[in-house]
């Protein structure tokens, strides 16, 4: 079992030497290849699988020392994986999804040219990804963070022809970059506080109490930095709305189910440290709260499908980062919702690829409407996907955003009432955009006339069944996947062993805040309907009030950070050059100017007449039978 | 043993008056020569100024019982040293003397307070040390100076000795080493000094020798153009410099005419030749006199030399 | 008379002689001093010698005769082929000892 853990990893890794080193070779090959490497990693994932439920609850974990990476000292560094049931959840999602959406590619990509690189790619990342979540230990999780970065910036930037493209990947990589600075000193942090990297030699309550209370938080404030740099929480949010222009499957795999994941992985992974941590834990969870909020604002305002889908994936990570910043309440709901998101999220994004397929990649909903004739299994699955991710009973949503509400409320006082209050609220705006998503594309008349009618636009049609297919799965994942975890409380028991769980007693009965909740979702549906599906959609963006306004500058995240951080950084530049040139160099130039000076003047008495040396020489050795008559005096 | 040498030999506080009488006669003239020697504007009155304090000096090794080195003193100072200084002063320029401006600035001032400086403290420095008693030579000459020298050179300073026979022998080839000027080009024959000449473009032809006919062959007498002119190519130009330049250009002509006349009367024949200085027939074909007139010919006389 | 008059003396010949390679230009006259002042110093060696009543003085005395004329010899020499190229014998023409 051991060794199948590393071929996971290889097999994908495998995939993208191939597709990219192998050149025009394997351009013919290269979607069958990427996608059949990435489902046999899934299907050693299922092995695996099956193998860890064989083991008893309290030991399933499979442990693989590959070797010995860095051996310097007392440094140790091992290329070491750890199989666990946290792991082992990511490992089923990164690989399933990841090769539904492989298959999905293979449709998607039929035409682009540069199929080979983006299946390779693909790959890559399915590598760098395994290697984030298998890591024993931090510096090899690093090893993947960065890879699944680069992953990020090679895939956004897949059509770098287009400069808003180009840009958006070069944004994502550098701000990525500043959470990634924050994962760097949580490594050197740890191994100068605890002298070792590996989970199993941090990870335990009594180590991290013996670092110190004020250790514990800092490691926790640095890893919460990482993960919202990775999962594009606020304040490191503004990447993820512009990595939508890359390829849309790769919205769905990195950008909604995966990558952006990689935060709620690393805080429950970290949960020891957290759990230490008070102060940390409240970060994380007013970070979730607000972000959930941010994101949600910015997906009601958005005409972009993509871009509304990525608030939408902000906003669900909030969920995330609030329920795991909750502590051992929330860990499981957190991974929970993570999983289910992967379905929904990745069935949406999926359909909105489909829908743009159709619509040779348009994506102003406002020049949508009506498909949902024209595109019947596209419109089953995105609203299969729609009503799961609103919370509609019954739906994946449902169960597991009902438990990160329940959860808030259950952190208790004041506290529990202010993110319980805002993961409702959250809830509700979820279900106004979503069903604004869903009215302007699927319903009300098409906005858009076709070439036949003499239009510009292509007649929409459905997809092939290579893409149909995948959505259909995942549609099926976004409607069961909640109810089977949730029944019998089988994923609490599942990951119980790795994160703990702690239930908490929630001020508010749990039937009230279910009722609340669907109460909620109700109103959010009916205003989107009065709004978007009683009357006429405007073709162009009307001039609205200035929340709105705000809302569509993305809650003017580009201004402030453009305000704050690039003219501040200019002007501390600008600064720095000036400190520089006038200090810096001034002091240089200033010595050097004045040994200059100096020496000419003194140069001065080098005038190379002979006489004038003698009369030195003669002015010393009179000085010198002074200075000896005097001592001799004295 | 002359007196001398016995007043030398004494070891006591005081020297003899006769010593004193001679030191402060001598030593005046030895300050004197000394400050001749920086003080004389030519270097040969320099070095003789040089050469009487080195004698002034010799005599006072005489009077302190330091025979062999007052000996060594004018034989190698006196005699060698100085006279390879003058020797070198004629070959730079017996004449050079140095001019009264003073290229540095503040130098000379600078220089005599400094020599004063020092000199007082020097001077503080000896009055200090309280030197009263001398030992006199009496014991350590008693051998006689020279073997007592000879006998502390060839034992305890026999190293010293040789060294400064190596050093000796190393200045002298250094001398020659940096006197000795290397043939680094062909010597330069006739043909190659000519052609030098021509390709200068000045006086390719040997200058005119000084002197007017057979009457005055003396270097002052600058040599005549046909025309009666003196040529300064023909005369030193030092001598005309000095001054010394004798012009007969008036008085050749003016004795050839009177030649003419008694050799006619002599003849007994009229005098029908007439001298007429810088004009000159036209001879047929040529374009006239002027264009003649830098042909090196004699004054022509004109007349009737049809015969 | 005390003999340590010759000290003096020689103190005097020396500050004169110093306070000459200072003044003069000539490189011969320089030259000259730079001898007045190796007389002095002799003259100061053999006033020494008698004071201690031994030779070694007279000994350092007639060392220093030879290393003078040795030096006399070179520096000759130098003057001379510098006089050669340079057509002067000024200490002041040779200036070049500068950056």
């Amino acid at each position: 079992m051991n060794s199948l853990l590393g071929l996971l990893i290889a097999a994908p890794l495998l995939g993208a030497a191939v597709l990219l080193l192998g050149g025009r070779f394997v351009d013919r090959v290269a979607p069958v290849l990427g996608s059949a490497l990435a489902g046999l990693s899934f299907v050693l994932g299922a092995i695996l699988f099956s193998n860890l439920l064989g083991k008893p609850a309290s030991g399933r974990a499979i442990d693989s020392d590959l070797f010995t990476w860095m051996h310097v000292g007392t440094f140790k560094a091992d290329a070491a994986f750890h199989l666990d049931q946290l792991s082992m959840t990511f490992v089923l999602l990164i690989t399933g999804v990841g090769t539904l959406i492989h298959i999905y590619s293979i449709g998607y990509m039929a035409h682009d040219e540069k199929r080979r690189k983006f299946f390779g790619y693909l790959n890559l990342f399915l590598a760098a990804m395994l290697i984030l979540v298998l890591a024993d230990n931090y510096l090899l999780l690093y090893v993947g963070w960065e890879g699944v970065g680069l992953a990020s910036y090679l895939l956004i930037g897949f059509w770098q022809h287009k400069p808003s493209a180009a840009t958006a990947a070069k944004k994502a990589f550098l701000v990525n970059r500043v959470g990634d600075i924050g994962l760097a000193v949580a490594v050197f942090l740890m191994f100068t506080t605890f002298g070792t990297f590996t989970f199993q030699g941090i990870l335990h309550p009594s180590v991290v109490s013996s670092a110190g209370q004020g250790k514990a938080t800092a490691l926790g404030l640095v890893l919460l930095l990482a993960a919202c740099g990775k999962s594009a929480q606020v304040p490191l949010q503004s990447w993820l709305g512009d990595a939508m222009e890359g390829p849309t499957p790769v919205s769905a795999l990195i950008h909604a189910a995966t990558m952006v994941t990689a935060g709620v992985y690393l805080i429950t992974r970290s949960s020891a440290i957290f759990n230490a941590a008070p102060t940390a834990q409240l970060a994380v969870v007013c970070v979730g709260a607000v972000t959930l909020l941010f994101g949600a604002i910015v997906g009601c305002a958005k005409d972009d499908i993509k871009k509304a889908l990525a608030g939408s994936t902000m906003s669900q990570i909030g969920y995330m980062i609030l329920a795991a910043g909750l502590g051992p309440i929330g860990y499981v709901f957190a991974i929970m919702h993570l999983v289910t998101h992967g379905f929904f999220k990745a069935g949406l994004f999926l359909g909105a690829g489909s829908i743009m397929h159709a619509r040779e990649d348009e994506v102003d909903m406002r020049k949508y409407g009506g498909l949902w004739k024209k595109m019947p299994w596209t419109f089953a699955t995105f609203g299969l996907g729609y009503l799961a991710i609103i919370g509609f009973p019954g739906l994946s949503g449902f169960f597991s955003k009902d438990k990160i509400i329940e959860a808030a409320f259950a952190k208790g006082g004041t506290e529990g009432w202010i993110l319980g209050g805002a993961a409702l609220l959250g809830a509700a705006i979820t279900a106004y955009y979503m069903s604004r998503i869903m009215v302007m594309t699927f319903f009300g008349k098409p906005r858009y006339t076709t070439k036949a009618e003499g239009g510009t636009s292509p007649e929409a049609h459905e997809s092939p069944a290579v893409m149909v297919a995948p959505m259909v799965v995942l549609a099926v994942g976004s409607v069961f996947a909640g109810g089977f975890f949730s029944l019998g409380s089988r994923f609490l028991h599942w990951l119980e062993p790795v994160t703990g769980h702690s239930e908490g007693h929630s001020p508010v009965s749990t039937g009230v805040l279910t009722a609340a909740t669907i109460v909620l979702m109700l109103l959010g549906m009916g205003l989107a309907w009065f709004q978007y599906g009683m009357r006429e959609v405007p073709a162009a963006a009307p001039r609205s009030i200035w929340p709105v306004r705000l809302a569509r500058r993305d809650l003017g995240q580009d201004d402030f950070n453009h305000a704050v951080f690039v003219r501040g950084g200019t002007r501390f530049a600008d600064g720095l050059a000036e400190f520089d040139a006038k200090g810096v160099d001034g002091a240089v130039r200033g010595v050097a100017g004045a040994v200059g000076g100096g020496s000419s003047r003194l140069r001065k008495l080098q005038n190379g007449y002979v006489r004038s040396y003698a009369f030195s020489m003669f002015g010393g050795a009179v000085l010198i039978v002074a200075a000896t008559l005097f001592m001799r005096a004295v | 043993m002359t007196a001398l040498q016995l007043l030398a030999a004494t070891g006591s506080q005081n020297a003899s008056t006769g010593e004193a009488v001679q030191f402060w006669v001598l030593a005046v003239v030895a300050v004197c020569g000394a400050l001749g020697t920086v003080l004389m504007r030519k270097a040969v009155h320099s070095a003789l100024c040089l050469a009487a304090t080195m004698i002034v000096l010799a005599v006072f090794y005489f009077a302190q019982g330091a025979y062999f080195l007052g000996v060594v003193q004018i034989v190698v100072y006196t005699g060698a040293v100085m006279m390879l200084f003058l020797f070198v002063v004629m070959l730079v320029g017996v004449s050079s003397a140095d001019s009264l401006k003073e290229t540095l600035k503040g130098q000379r001032v600078a220089a005599v307070v400094c020599g004063l400086g020092f000199g007082i403290l020097l001077i503080a420095g000896i009055a200090n040390a309280k030197l009263n008693y001398f030992a006199g030579l009496g014991s350590a000459n008693a051998g006689g100076n020279p073997e007592g020298i000879a006998r502390l050179i060839f034992t305890r300073y026999f190293w010293a000795f040789e060294l400064t026979g190596a050093l000796l022998i190393t200045a002298a080839v250094g001398a020659m080493v940096l006197t000795h000027k290397e043939r680094i080009e062909k010597r330069k024959d006739q043909l190659d000094l000519a052609r030098e000449r021509v390709r200068k473009g000045e006086h390719v032809t040997p200058l005119p020798a000084p002197g007017v006919y057979a009457r005055h062959n003396a270097v002052d007498i600058p040599a005549l153009l046909p025309d009666g002119t003196p040529s300064e190519l023909s005369m030193l130009p030092v001598l005309r410099e000095r001054g010394q330049e004798r012009d007969v250009s008036g008085e050749t002509v003016h004795r050839l005419a009177e030649l003419e006349s008694l050799t006619d009367r002599h003849l007994g024949r009229e005098p029908k030749a007439t001298y007429r200085p810088g004009k000159r027939p036209a001879l047929p074909g040529q374009g006239g006199g002027e264009a003649l007139a830098a042909e090196p010919d004699r004054p022509e006389i004109e007349g009737g030399e049809t015969s | 008379m005390n003999p340590v008059n010759y000290v003096y003396l020689a103190a005097l010949l020396f500050t004169i002689g110093a306070a000459g390679v200072l003044i003069r230009r000539n490189a011969i006259v320089v030259f000259m001093c730079v001898e007045l002042m190796l007389n002095a110093c002799n003259l100061a060696f053999v006033t020494f010698a008698r004071m201690h009543g031994g030779l070694d003085g007279q000994i350092v005395a007639f060392f220093t005769m030879v290393v003078a004329a040795a030096e006399v010899v070179v520096g000759l020499a130098i003057i001379v082929s510098v006089f050669r190229t340079r057509h002067s014998a000024s200490v002041d023409d040779a200036n070049l000892m500068k950056l």
